[in-house]
């Protein structure tokens, strides 16, 4: 037996197989706290989009209203994360160590998309398995040899590749409207991405009630990254005096 | 009072359930080896409770010449379970100067498959090969290693939907007066295309296409066929 063991917790930290016998507050370990909420991505005819709201929501309260969760992982790869915020500054600090690991190679070889999306998958499958899993969603987007990249992980390791994704609230409410637009046009070209994806945004901020009236936005062709934001979206509340029979 | 106390407290705590680390990602196989070809076919729905993750997710990996497997379920599992599968064939083939034979994948599957009894991959697999003599055979398995060596099988979310019908359809089964015919890979193909067909109608987890390999002595073929999309 090893000290920690020998040593009387309070609470078992060492060993997370007691969780199911054990008191509510272990459970509470395994749920998020401060979260945000979705992410959006469009792949684009050459690039990708992706936005997410700034807003960090302690249960239903505003707590934190500035927090941008789009990284830039390297020069063809952007990242969006939701889900638990003390879990995404977590991997954001191993994302970052594991870029500069590949920095430190100095082989002019960057990191495509697919394989930062791999190894992500390895890690978000690996805290799953010790039940005790990161929980977020993560999206990848970038420009994977000369073609627009987009893909996703839960927090199980799940992982999909697709041309739109959107999570959390987005799933339900973005996917549709994106769904539509891209059956009706195929092809998008980055001022079409831009402008679907503003429609999303606002559109979620209006269902969505832990979305925020503030988001950035990230695009990343063959050219270069832009960084768009905190863009605010002008709300129209008026209908609401119309609405009736809810109070 | 005690009462209405016990049942307040057995609503909370079902509503604050434990961390589920498996998830139904749906997806059906269905798969059909003859005298000279195997086939093996899936459909492209990913779905997670009532939405859809991707219409266009193959659940097929070609993991030799001669063997292709089918697997679907908790798609993290089967994602963890593919990628260590290519890489001890990719070891065989460096220790061995050759590709391991569908027998030898068959034992190791439900091996690798076994190894985990305690904590499964949550995946329905299906691993459809050719064999030394040039036959198609169909190796299915359940999540924790058990293997049966069959003819044809169908897995997945609609498998219970579809053993029955491929049982009529190529076994022949509670059918009389009905000369058998060698079954042909094209019969094998309107067969499986109609099944799936049939699972898409009544099956929310399986829809939007179907992808189809088969393998014969000369060829490889892949064709992807539309199916409903709602």
């Amino acid at each position: 037996m090893n000290f920690y063991n020998s040593v009387n917790f309070p609470i078992n930290f060492n060993n997370h197989q007691d969780i199911s016998e054990s008191s509510d507050i272990i459970k509470h370990f395994h749920t998020p706290i401060t979260t945000a909420t979705s992410v959006l991505g469009i792949a684009f005819n050459n690039g990708v989009i992706i936005s997410a709201d700034i807003l960090g929501s302690y249960g239903s309260l505003a707590r934190f209203k500035n927090f941008s969760r789009i990284l830039q992982a390297n020069k063809n790869t952007l990242l969006g994360v939701g889900g638990d915020i003390a879990d995404f500054q977590y991997l954001k600090e191993l994302i970052q160590g594991k870029m500069i690991g590949e920095e430190c190679l100095e082989d002019d070889i960057p990191l495509k998309p697919a394989s930062l999306l791999c190894w992500l998958t390895r890690v978000m499958y690996n805290r799953r398995s010790k039940i005790d899993p990161l929980w977020n969603n993560i999206l990848v987007a970038g420009i994977q040899d000369g073609k627009p990249y987009l893909g996703f992980i839960d927090k199980l390791g799940t992982a999909v590749e697709d041309k739109l994704i959107a999570t959390g609230y987005g799933a339900y409410i973005a996917i549709p409207l994106l769904r539509d637009a891209l059956e009706k046009k195929p092809d998008l070209n980055k001022q079409e991405a831009e402008e679907l994806m503003k429609k999303c945004m606002e559109i979620l901020y209006y269902r969505d009630a832990r979305s925020f009236n503030k988001y950035e936005l990230a695009i990343l062709t063959t050219e270069g990254t832009e960084f768009k934001g905190p863009i605010e979206i002008k709300a129209n509340w008026s209908i609401s005096n119309d609405v009736c029979g809810y109070e | 009072m005690i009462l209405a106390n016990t049942e307040s407290n057995s609503s909370l705590k079902s509503h604050n359930t434990r961390f589920n680390p498996y998830d139904d990602n749906g997806g059906s196989i269905v798969a059909i080896g003859g005298d000279d070809f195997v086939v093996i076919a899936s459909d492209t729905r990913l779905s997670t409770g009532f939405s859809i993750y991707s219409r266009n997710q193959s659940k097929l990996f070609k993991l030799s010449k001669k063997s292709i497997l089918g697997s679907s379920g908790c798609w993290c599992d089967t994602l963890t379970l593919t990628r260590l599968l290519n890489a001890r064939m990719q070891m065989y083939l460096h220790e061995h100067n050759k590709e391991m034979n569908t027998p030898a994948l068959a034992q190791m599957l439900s091996t690798m498959l076994y190894y985990k009894r305690f904590f499964p991959y949550y995946v329905s697999n299906i691993l459809a090969g050719i064999e030394s003599d040039g036959s198609g055979w169909i190796y299915s398995y359940d999540p924790i290693g058990n293997v049966e060596k069959c003819k044809f099988r169908a897995g997945g979310s609609s498998g219970v939907l579809l053993q029955p019908l491929l049982d009529n359809q190529i076994m022949l089964s509670n059918l009389q007066n009905i000369d058998e015919q060698p079954l042909s890979l094209e019969k094998a193909i309107k067969i499986i295309q109609d099944v799936f067909t049939s699972a898409a109608e009544r099956d929310i987890y399986t829809g939007d296409e179907i992808r189809i390999m088969s393998i014969t002595a000369d060829c490889f073929k892949e064709e992807k066929i539309q199916m409903r999309k709602d």
